[in-house]
Order: C-alpha cells, then sequence, then structure tokens
C-alpha cells in the first residue's frame, strides 16, 4: 500500500505558478524555526496570493503550529526567508504581522469568553472618540458596525452584548472570521477552524471560508482534515516532521492523493474505511459542497481582473 | 444613558458556558434576576444587611458622627481596594501592597526629615519609589511569567524587611521621626488628611477621594481601551496579545497603579500621625483582596466591577467600626471579620446561581 511518493520528504510537486497571478502577499523561501535544539520546522516553501486559499495540512506534531506561528508573528523564524509584499520582514510581535495585514484566527484563543461579543470584536482596534483626557470607547457606533459586519458575513446574533463564551464554537469562528475581515486584513490564518466541531458547524465555517477568498484575502487554512481542505483548497501543502510533504495545487492533485499523503501511506487501509464514513457525512452537506467549489473555477478570473 | 445601561452588566455578568444560548433560542430573563446576576449588586445586599445589623445591635452607629467614622475607616481601606480589583480583573494579585503603604510613607518621612527638606520632596521620592515597585513586580511578572502570587510574595517579604531595617539604621528607633513642624506639612496634610465640617459632622477628606478615584476606576473600566484591555488581559492573557493588545504595558501599569494606591494611604497615615511605624502594614494586603474579592472581583480575573470593592470596602470599615460602637471585646473583629467574608462569598455565590440559573 506503500508507494515511492510517500513517506519521504521533498516529494514536491513542481509549483505551477499562474501566469497572471499577482505578486504572492506571504512568502516562506526555506524557512524553519528552531527550539534550542530542535528543529521544529526546515525547508518550508509556502506562497499566498490573494484570492486564493492555501491549504495546510499535516498530522499532530508535524509542524503547522509553528509554522503559523512564525507568519502571524508569534515566533521569529530562525532559518531562511519570510517576504511580505516582497520584502523579507521578521516580525517580533503580532501587533506587527497585524499592521501588515496578517491576522490570525486561533483555534482556542481567538476570543476573551467573558467579554461580550461587541467588545471581542474590536478587541485591540477599539473605536474611540473625544480628545485625549476623556477619550473614550465608540460603543454605539461599535455595536453598529459589529452588527453591520457580522450581517454581512451572515452570522445574525440576537444579543451582542452577551459573553462570546456563550455562543458556540463555530460562531465564535465566525465571528474571529468577520472580524479579521473588516481589520482590513489581506492574509487570513485559520488554525483548525473545523478542530473542535461538528458537521453543520463546520460546514458554516467553510462557507465563511469561501466568502473570505471571494472578498480577495489570501487564506491560510491549517487543518488535519483532508476533506475540508479539499471543499475550498486553490493549494494544498502536506507537512510531515517538520518540512513539506507535498505542495500542489488542486487541478494536480485529487482527494485520494493529499488523503494518502496526509497519512504518509500507512494504516492506508483503516483510513480508507473513515474516509468513506466522513464521505457519507460530505455527500450530506452536498449543496454546501457545490456553493465551496464553484468560486475555484472563477479563481482564474478574480485572479485576472 | 440607554448604552450605559445595555454594556455594564455585559461585562460583569459571569460567563454561561454552553450552546444554549443562540440564536432565537435564549429566554430573556426577568429584569430582577438580571440586576441580581452581577455582582456588585450581590455585594451592596451584603453590605446592607451589615448596616442593618449594625444599626439595630449597636445604636451609636445612627448617629451621623459615628457614620463619618465608619465611611473614613472603609476609605482607607476602600482607596487601596480599588487599584488592587483593578488588578485583580487584569488577572494578577499583589500581596505587596500593605507593606508597600508603610515603605512609601517611610519614604516620605525619613528623606525630608534627614534632609530637612520641604515635605514635598519626600512626598514626590515617595511617590517615585512606589511607581517603582510596581514597575518591578509587574516587570518582573511579565518577563518571567511566574504566578504574581510568587513573585509579589517575594516583594512583600523584601519590603517587610527593608523598612524595619532601614528605619532603624536611620533613625536608630522602629518609628520614625515626627515631622510635623516641617515646611510644607499643613499643605500636604490639608490634601491628604483634613477634615470638612458638613453641618456639624466632621467629614474627612479621604472619603471625597475615595468616591473620587472609585467614579474615575468605574469610567476607565467601562468607557476606555485601557478598562477593555484590563478585562481583556485578565481573560485570556494569549488572546488579548494575538489580536494586539499590549499585555505587558497593561499589567505593569496596573501594578503601577497598586503603586499609585499605595502611595496615596501611606501619604494619608503620614499626614495624619506625622510619624510611622516601621512594622505595620503587614496583612492588610490580604484586608484589601478580601474587598475585592467581596466586591464581586473574580479571583482568576477578567471579571468584576470597580463599584463592588467599594461596598466591600464598606462592609469591612462598617464591621470595624460597629464592634467598637456595639460595646463588644474588638479581640472578635478578625474572627468577625471572617464570618462577614464568607458569609458576603457564600450569599454572592448563591445569589449569582439562582439569578444565573446554574
Amino acid at each position: 500500500m506503500t508507494n515511492n511518493a510517500s513517506g519521504t520528504h521533498g516529494a514536491v510537486l513542481a509549483d505551477t505558478v499562474p501566469d497572471d497571478a499577482d505578486r504572492p502577499v506571504v512568502q516562506l523561501r526555506n524557512a524553519g524555526k528552531a527550539y534550542g535544539n530542535v528543529r521544529a520546522l526546515h525547508g518550508v516553501d509556502l506562497q499566498v496570493h490573494p484570492g486564493q486559499v492555501t491549504c495546510i495540512l499535516g498530522d499532530n506534531g508535524a509542524g503547522k503550529s509553528t509554522l503559523i506561528k512564525i507568519i502571524s508573528g508569534l515566533h521569529e523564524h530562525t532559518e531562511g526567508e519570510f517576504l511580505v509584499d516582497g520584502r523579507p520582514v521578521h516580525f517580533t510581535t503580532p501587533r506587527q504581522a497585524l499592521d501588515r495585514g496578517i491576522a490570525t484566527v486561533y483555534q482556542d484563543l481567538a476570543t476573551v469568553p467573558l467579554m461580550p461579543v461587541w467588545r471581542n470584536f474590536f478587541l485591540g482596534s477599539e473605536m474611540t472618540k473625544g480628545p485625549w483626557p476623556i477619550r473614550r470607547l465608540d460603543i454605539e457606533k461599535m455595536k453598529q458596525t459589529a452588527d453591520q459586519e457580522l450581517r454581512n458575513m451572515g452570522i445574525v446574533l440576537d444579543n451582542l452584548d452577551q459573553p462570546i463564551g456563550t455562543l458556540s464554537g463555530g460562531q465564535r469562528q465566525c465571528v474571529a472570521i468577520a472580524r479579521a475581515v473588516y481589520f482590513g486584513a489581506r492574509v487570513l490564518i485559520l488554525d483548525e477552524p473545523t478542530a473542535a466541531l461538528g458537521v453543520k458547524q463546520s460546514g458554516v465555517v467553510l462557507k465563511y471560508v469561501a466568502a473570505a477568498r471571494e472578498r480577495g484575502l489570501g487564506v491560510i487554512f491549517i487543518t488535519h482534515n483532508p476533506h475540508h481542505a479539499y471543499m475550498v483548497g486553490d493549494h494544498f501543502s502536506v507537512l510531515r516532521l517538520g518540512t513539506l510533504e507535498l505542495s500542489a495545487e488542486r487541478s494536480r492533485i485529487t482527494l485520494e492523493d493529499l488523503t494518502h499523503h496526509m497519512a504518509g501511506g500507512t494504516e492506508l487501509a483503516a483510513l480508507k474505511h473513515e474516509l468513506s464514513q466522513v464521505r457519507g457525512v460530505d455527500v450530506e452537506e452536498l449543496p454546501e459542497e457545490v456553493d465551496l467549489t464553484v468560486p475555484v473555477a472563477a479563481t482564474g478570473e478574480a485572479a485576472a481582473s | 444613558m440607554s448604552t450605559a445601561q445595555h454594556a455594564e452588566p455585559a461585562v460583569n455578568t459571569p460567563p454561561a458556558p454552553g450552546p444554549k444560548e443562540t440564536d432565537g433560542r435564549a429566554v430573556q430573563r426577568t429584569l430582577t434576576l438580571r440586576v441580581l446576576a452581577r455582582p456588585d449588586v450581590g455585594v451592596f445586599l451584603g453590605a446592607a444587611a451589615v448596616y442593618v445589623f449594625f444599626l439595630i445591635s449597636a445604636p451609636p452607629v445612627r448617629d451621623a458622627g459615628s457614620m463619618a467614622n465608619i465611611l473614613y475607616q472603609s476609605s482607607t481601606i476602600g482607596i487601596m481596594a480599588l487599584p488592587v480589583a483593578l488588578l485583580m480583573i487584569g488577572g494578577e494579585f499583589d500581596l505587596s501592597a500593605g507593606v508597600a503603604v508603610i515603605t512609601s510613607a517611610l519614604t516620605a518621612s525619613m528623606l525630608s526629615y534627614q534632609l530637612t527638606a520641604n515635605v514635598w520632596v519626600g512626598v514626590i521620592a515617595a511617590l517615585v519609589v512606589s511607581l517603582g515597585i510596581g514597575f518591578l513586580n509587574g516587570w518582573l511578572v511579565v518577563k518571567t511569567g511566574l504566578p504574581s502570587f510568587l513573585v509579589t510574595l517575594g516583594s512583600f517579604l523584601i519590603l517587610q524587611g527593608v523598612n524595619l531595617a532601614v528605619t532603624k539604621l536611620v533613625t536608630g528607633n522602629v518609628a520614625t521621626d515626627d515631622i510635623s513642624d516641617m515646611d510644607g506639612f499643613d499643605q500636604a496634610r490639608k490634601l491628604f488628611a483634613s477634615s470638612f465640617d458638613i453641618g456639624g459632622v466632621q467629614v474627612k477628606i479621604t472619603i471625597f477621594w475615595w468616591l473620587l478615584f472609585a467614579a474615575i476606576a468605574t469610567w476607565v473600566l467601562l468607557r476606555t481601551r485601557y478598562g477593555n484591555w484590563t478585562f481583556a488581559v485578565g481573560g485570556n492573557k494569549d488572546s488579548s496579545r494575538a489580536v494586539g493588545v499590549p499585555v505587558a504595558f497593561t499589567k505593569i501599569s496596573l501594578f503601577m497603579l497598586v503603586g499609585f494606591g499605595a502611595w496615596f494611604v501611606g501619604m494619608h497615615q503620614l499626614f495624619s500621625f506625622s510619624t510611622v511605624q516601621s512594622g505595620e502594614g503587614v496583612g492588610q494586603e490580604l484586608i484589601y483582596i478580601s474587598a475585592a474579592v467581596i466586591g464581586g472581583c473574580l479571583l482568576t480575573g477578567g471579571a468584576g466591577s470597580a463599584i463592588g470593592p467599594v461596598f466591600g470596602a464598606f462592609m469591612f470599615g462598617m464591621v470595624q467600626q460597629g464592634i467598637v460602637y456595639a460595646g463588644w471585646n474588638p479581640d472578635w473583629f478578625k474572627a468577625f471579620l471572617g464570618v462577614m467574608l464568607l458569609g458576603a462569598v457564600l450569599i454572592n455565590l448563591w445569589v449569582q446561581r439562582t439569578a444565573t440559573g446554574r
């Protein structure tokens, strides 16, 4: 069941950059990160184009978290190059990444549970009014804007004053995505947004991923679920043991390939069994899958315009 | 005005986890329950109960003069309980708050006495020292990531030792020299420790300072970015950092705010008694923390108010003076206080559970 392409490092398919594509917003060249004498990540090449979803897949401990921590500014890379708009950068705080338009939606650290939805929406970038000594939060405007933005993304909440901890996991992810989109993110990093969610909620989140792409954002979608990735992805990178196992465009890979690479060729039989089960679930969600796959065909147009 | 009513409960309401309350399925609770769910309402009822209790059992409490005295006692606790509460909302502790008050008073007293300078020189120097202690506490907590309990336990012990040792070294005594005849003393006393005559009752200025600080703290907490950050760093430090909240700045400045409070109370003590006992202040930090907790501040951070600790401090002042007015043996004070603390916390918990329906 194992073939030559799997289980070895560096089985990277040639990356054909679309001729009419813009310069990548975010680019990693041979990047890596070492914690002391542990090389958590090495030799990673990655390009993020506007209006495209780049999926990063990998099993636990493959280096996915390290990779997004570098891009989002939580950790500095120790090897290779990290370019934003073609210029090399070294981020030391997430604020710097945010200022360059790179926003991250974390799986579990996206929000402050005890704070109301609207305060969470604007946390760190609050709207204020009035001169300095009495400069204060523009609460009315913030509530209105948050409500408007959430509605634009298709999220309707009864009460923006409820603590965000009372929302479901999917809703919280969606609020975080809407927030990132509103604050002018050009690159949106989603850290396993569907990991802890049910099927229906995962579908909702995937819809917002597609919505963010429609708005021209470059999306980095981290997941260990190849099905979710394949639904929305334009480009797939599979990480394994801290380096790239696969990097391929959607047109050059099938869901089976992707799953195969994720599994590293081992235990494939067991996985296929699982796959068929999950697939059954996907079939139920089929209308949404159609919704989600349609924009892929339009990507070329979007990039051309 | 309507925004004020909407914004406040939301911040203070404890979380009701679980995906139950979502689109259209959330049932609006009755107004009474929603009001009761606020932690500062619970402490208000507790304070009212203690007040009524002493009103009945200690007749002298009914006198306006006694009330002024009780409020004065509460204000000396309350002025410190405020920054301690803000720090607690920000997710940290300061065990050195009690002795830091004395450190500040000692610095001002000894510095101006030894230099025979205007007392304002000492007052300003004490402010710098107090803010510096707060900064060091905060900086150590932020940089090392150690629990603030440990860091400030260290600074508590250090300050306690330094207070005694340096005072003995400089004055040869455990108390500082009387500075009441020095330049600027009367001026400073006016600011920190004077009294007003209101309707024949002597009212201490600290009561006004206390209420003013409480009003400012409430406004800052609910209406400014800094307040938003305070809730955020206490509620989830990592999320806050990830969305761009300056976590280190917020935490360190909260510690420095406690330093400011310690300076203010220290100056009040110095200019009330014109001399400072270097061994005092130990144990006060727990009183401040208790007042904040009774006031509905979450021990783990992220929730609370500035009004709650005002009532918390009032409860303490009430009990302290009430026992005296009731003619009971003051030795019972601490025991009584402990019962009050437990009782208040339990009532608070019960009210919250009933109101949040868990």
